[in-house]
């Protein structure tokens, strides 16, 4: 089936991603043990991010899927955002109130 | 279905009578698997939510609860699951491609690799176990009654005696009181921990029933360049059930692992 508009990825390309994700979590994990601070949630949610781009856009094909779906997966995204920091704006700033 | 406009395709069995092609067809289903993906997502996503909340307001327990997990399993399980994420892909593809026999041992192969992400997490859970790490009343006491903990040393209070020397190696003084209270405090952390990794564990069990399932289906040749739906489906949610791991990884092992603990 060749001329199936949706074209996947190539083994080659698997093997790559796969890849990529092994070195990411070979370097979340080695960092760390490495104390900076307030820095080291930042970066490993960085790298955690950027592991779970590369899995949903190639293994889960979303780099060669319509407009739509991406759309949709970007809104739900956002919607996960708008829970993530709307809860710790509040929760983070209720000590600043008088008890 | 001979009221049907245009179909590029030949009259596939699978070709349900709701859609012109086999094309539309796979679309709808795949936007379908999604919205169901990112209903999960927000129910994993209160979890986060809820787990950073509590971490900010019991960080000194966090701290000593996720410390006293094993990030060496943790790292092995990723990189399992991680496996498991590529042998799926595979196996869409093979199954894509016509492959009977590929995308037979690339599910074989997630199905392996799923089942060894279980069987270390048994093992994690079983160390918490012995170590009197389950949330409840269980400090001090050793429960031996009922065959849980072995050693009594073992307890939350073995906790409380890693923060008064953690903070002797920082030069500063805790209290063995404040350190016990502190420890008191870790079953919050364990119980999302429990909560978080158990929900995630039974997507894992679900999935190994859904590539059951594919493994029936792909071995009597039923999937083929123009109908994969449901090989396709099951890589969305394998490769999904890895993302929240992907998340679970840090938030629960790593960002409070400079702090000590191995």
């Amino acid at each position: 089936m060749s001329d199936h508009t949706h074209s996947h990825p190539t083994p080659g390309l698997y093997l790559v991603i796969f890849l990529a994700l092994v070195i990411g979590t070979c370097a979340t994990w080695a960092i760390a043990f490495v104390d900076l601070g307030i820095w080291n949630p930042v970066v490993a949610l960085t790298i955690a991010v950027i592991k779970a781009t590369l899995v949903i856009l190639f293994f889960m094909h979303i780099y060669y899927s319509s407009k739509l779906t991406k759309l949709t997966i970007s809104a739900g995204v956002f919607w996960l955002m708008i829970m993530i920091t709307m809860s710790l704006t509040d929760y983070l700033t209720r000590t600043f109130l008088p008890h | 279905m001979s009221t049907s406009q245009t179909t590029t395709s030949e009259h596939h069995p699978a070709l349900a009578h709701q859609f012109d092609s086999m094309e539309q067809q796979q679309d709808a289903s795949t936007f379908g698997m999604w919205v169901f993906l990112l209903t999960e997502i927000m129910m994993f996503g209160g979890l986060f939510t809820a787990y950073l909340i509590y971490r900010i307001k019991y960080y000194p327990a966090f701290v000593a609860g996720s410390t006293s997990i094993s990030v060496s399993w943790g790292f092995a399980n990723t990189l399992v699951l991680i496996g498991s994420s590529f042998t799926m892909a595979m196996a869409v593809w093979a199954a894509q491609t016509g492959r009977k026999k590929s995308q037979i041992w690339f599910l074989i192969g997630t199905m392996i690799l799923g089942s060894v992400f279980l069987g270390i997490k048994a093992k994690e859970y079983y160390d918490k176990w012995d170590e009197c790490h389950i949330p409840g009343h269980i400090i001090g006491k050793g429960f031996n009654t009922w065959g849980g903990c072995s050693a009594t040393n073992k307890s939350l209070g073995n906790i409380a005696q890693e923060i008064v020397e953690r903070g002797e190696n920082n030069h500063e003084e805790i209290p063995l009181g404040a350190a016990t209270q502190t420890a008191q405090q870790t079953e919050i952390f364990f119980s999302f921990y429990f909560a978080m990794t158990g929900l995630h564990a039974f997507h894992m069990i679900i999935g190994l029933g859904l590539l059951s399932w594919l493994l029936l289906r792909a071995s009597r040749g039923e999937f083929s360049g123009q109908y994969f739906t449901p090989m396709e489906l099951g890589g969305l949610y394998w490769h999904f059930v890895d993302i929240v791991w992907i998340f679970l990884f840090p938030l629960l092992y790593l960002i409070s692992r400079h702090k000590g603990g191995i």
